[in-house]
């Protein structure tokens, strides 16, 4: 399973280098795809189902975004990559990245071994215990989510609405300085009211 | 927008309703299976962003206005928010599981893990919602890059 795994990794790492260095914008979304639905394949592999449905499902709802948002606008390709200090500076980055992440890996502990077993009084273990008589949910992560930790889906909410307030304010009309209105004189404006 | 195919039109008139029971069933058996509010809320949304892509915008605001989603939207949080005001009503700690605590009910059952499936069933309409409303403003208030290179929105004709 080990092998699958870092199968299914290098071929996510390779699709992301594809969709940084690609020219084609459409190509790049299908690459950031190939990502999420490799990272998709990687939680399943790992026993972690509800993550694989939220990511998979959020991976189309993105794609859909990114296409409505860049392609069937009119922009189709990018060069900003190619030239100048960039590509080097993301190089130098991933190589201190790279340094600091073996010297870290080091001191990790070994893989799939849960936290449990090495901590004697972790949480999880009371999370696991106690979690069908005190929460009443069969779905533990259901039950950590939104009755042990709950603060953290009050994020994930504030998080959406405040995304959705942004889209508004950064793309409406109304509202805008009269000097960008006077480029398009008399058109209606907003969208249903 | 012009070039509509019969058959995506004709598919995605079948698909629609599928679409929306399975987001139904993720965000009400959330506690019972894998799933829950979020995942289920853009399944949800899925479903009309299917009929905004492959019908356009006057037949998505049919099925879900902007203005009930606005609301939906708002009550989602709202509800979220006063389930969580109602745990510390009842038993003084914010986000408390109180319906569980007060009447506990059977394990494998849809109706027992008390607060957790009305916060999913807000989550699940708050996601649906702005996801919607997301996509909407995209497609509508689009950004075009003007003559001197600077961006405007554009009605999407």
């Amino acid at each position: 399973m080990e092998a699958l795994l870092i199968l299914l990794l290098l071929f996510m790492i390779i699709s992301a280098v594809v969709a940084l260095y690609t020219e084609e914008l459409l190509s790049a979304v299908i690459a950031v795809g190939a990502v999420g639905f490799g990272s998709s394949a990687v939680f399943l592999l790992l026993g972690a189902p509800d993550l694989a449905i939220t990511q998979i499902v959020v991976e189309v709802a993105a794609l859909v975004l990114l296409i409505r948002a860049t392609i069937s606008i009119g922009v189709k390709t990018t060069s900003a990559w190619r030239s100048g200090w960039q590509p080097k500076a993301v190089a130098a980055a991933a190589v201190i990245f790279l340094v600091f992440a073996f010297l870290s890996f080091r001191d990790m502990p070994e893989f799939s071994v849960p936290v449990m077993d090495r901590i004697a009084d972790a949480p999880s273990i009371f999370y696991l215990e106690d979690g069908l008589s005190s929460t009443g949910s069969t779905n533990h992560v259901m039950g950590v989510l939104l009755d042990f930790r709950a603060y953290d889906t009050l994020g994930e909410a504030t998080i959406i609405f405040t995304a959705v307030f942004g889209t508004l304010t950064l793309l409406r009309k109304r509202g805008k300085k009269a000097v960008n209105r006077n480029e398009y004189s008399g058109e209606k404006t907003s969208p249903k009211g | 927008m012009k070039n509509r195919s019969l058959i995506i039109e004709r598919v995605s008139r079948w698909m629609t309703p599928f679409i929306f029971l399975y987001g139904v069933y993720v965000v009400l058996y959330g506690h019972l299976s894998p799933g829950g509010g979020f995942p289920g809320g853009v399944i949800l949304s899925s479903a009309f962003i299917l009929i905004l892509l492959a019908k356009g915008k006057q037949q998505a605001l049919k099925n879900l206005p902007y203005g009930l989603a606005k609301k939906l939207d708002a009550i989602g949080a709202l509800a979220f928010i006063s389930v969580a005001l109602l745990g510390f009503v009842f038993t003084g700690v914010f986000f408390a599981n109180f319906l569980q605590q007060l009447w506990p009910g059977e394990p494998f059952h849809i109706l027992n893990a008390g607060t957790i499936i009305l916060n999913n069933i807000a989550i699940g309409l708050k996601v649906c919602a702005s996801l919607f409303l997301v996509l909407l403003f995209l497609s509508i208030l689009r950004i075009s890059f003007g003559k001197k290179g600077q961006m405007q929105s554009m009605e999407d004709r």
